[in-house]
């Protein structure tokens, strides 16, 4: 069994609303020193078969379900 | 072909909420829609007469609302099922001469499927746009302004004057429309080039404007796109909740008359009875 985590997160240059208004509350809950927030998500994708294939298998997912390409970045993590 | 033998297919799927309005604008004007589930499309759990073909009709609508909770992405889950199944039909479909239309959830589905805004060929490989997260971070719902800007490619809106500005209602949490930062320019170059761009988000003297005119941030406050030939067109705003004039939050102080977005299928329902 093979397990990878992945991340995917909004490129360089792309606006992060969602972040942005967290930042915007935590300071209103008097956080001090935050410098931003960004907003990642992360999914775990249980997978029989060896990291090898999984590899593959889990970019292929990213390409056609889990990341649009225009706003977003990814990374595989196997674990 | 007579308008009364227009076959329309409103697709939903779970999280779809839309398709009751969509379905009543087409019934209103003498076609003959049909509320379809994808399942009836793909063949899965389903029985022998729920099973229908993509190619039994003439029209397809994405209506709105939340498919599959808008999970992953807007639409993306919608998209990815109907491209795993549906590729070649949908492909066949648009290259008939087909209309498609998607609002809403059914705009950021066709981009999500790659079908808008198709820049070269009929359906991308991977999506070259993205609706992504309003600029305010919020949902947002009210009445929006939209300046008709298309030079008459778009089949869904010739019965809308140019330049005219239309009062249809937007809703949504992701709706601002994104192309690849470093391709932006050359992409919006193309589009307004091949006359793919359709409605704008307008204050009203016209102007383009920012927040709150402009309910999400899209750039160069662009509201509906459409392919190249103008048979596939996607929006964000909602054409079927001002079919009737009296839907219009300002209905009892504006001229009678039909509703804003009643043109939109008048007028692609005028393509099909010419056209198919």
């Amino acid at each position: 069994m093979v397990v990878a985590e992945v991340r995917v997160e909004l490129k360089k240059g792309v606006a992060d609303p969602e972040g942005k208004n967290t930042l915007k509350a935590l300071e209103l809950l008097g956080f001090e020193g935050v410098e931003d927030v960004k907003t990642v998500k992360v999914f775990e994708i249980e997978m029989v078969g060896n990291a090898g294939d999984a590899q593959a298998k889990v970019q292929e997912m990213c390409e056609k379900l889990l990341a649009n390409p225009v706003i977003h970045n990814f990374s595989v993590k196997l674990k | 072909m007579k308008i009364s033998k227009v076959k329309v297919c409103v697709l939903r799927i779970e999280g779809t909420n839309c398709e009751e309005e969509s379905y009543l604008a087409f019934k209103r004007l003498g076609a003959k829609p049909e509320k379809v589930h994808l399942k009836q499309l793909t063949g899965a759990d389903v029985t022998a007469d729920e099973k229908r073909s993509l190619s039994d009709y003439h029209m397809l609508v994405l209506p709105g609302g939340f498919s599959s909770g808008d999970y992953v992405r807007a639409g993306a889950i919608f998209a990815a099922r109907m491209k795993s199944r549906l590729s070649k039909d949908l492909v066949d479909f648009v290259r008939a001469g087909k209309p498609v239309l998607g609002i809403c959830n059914g705009f950021q589905i066709l981009v999500e499927t790659g079908l808008l805004p198709a820049m070269s060929g009929v359906m991308s490989d991977v999506p070259e746009a993205v609706l992504g997260t309003n600029d305010s971070g919020r949902f947002e719902c009210r009445p929006t302004l939209l300046r008709k800007v298309n030079r008459g490619r778009c089949v869904f809106t010739t019965k809308i004057p140019e330049d005219k500005i239309s009062l249809i209602p937007s809703a949504h949490a992701e709706g601002k429309l994104m192309f690849p930062i470093e391709r932006r320019d050359r992409i919006l170059k193309e589009l307004y080039e091949n006359d793919q761009v359709v409605f704008k988000y307008v204050d009203p003297e016209g102007r383009l404007a920012g927040y709150p005119w402009c309910p999400n941030g899209a750039v160069d406050n662009i509201a509906g796109i459409c392919n190249r030939d103008g048979t596939v067109f996607g929006l964000m705003p909602h054409p079927e909740r001002v079919f009737f004039r009296f839907t219009h939050p300002d209905w009892t102080r504006s001229p009678d008359g039909s509703g804003d977005g009643r043109a939109v299928f008048e007028s692609v329902l005028d393509y099909a009875s010419k056209k198919l």
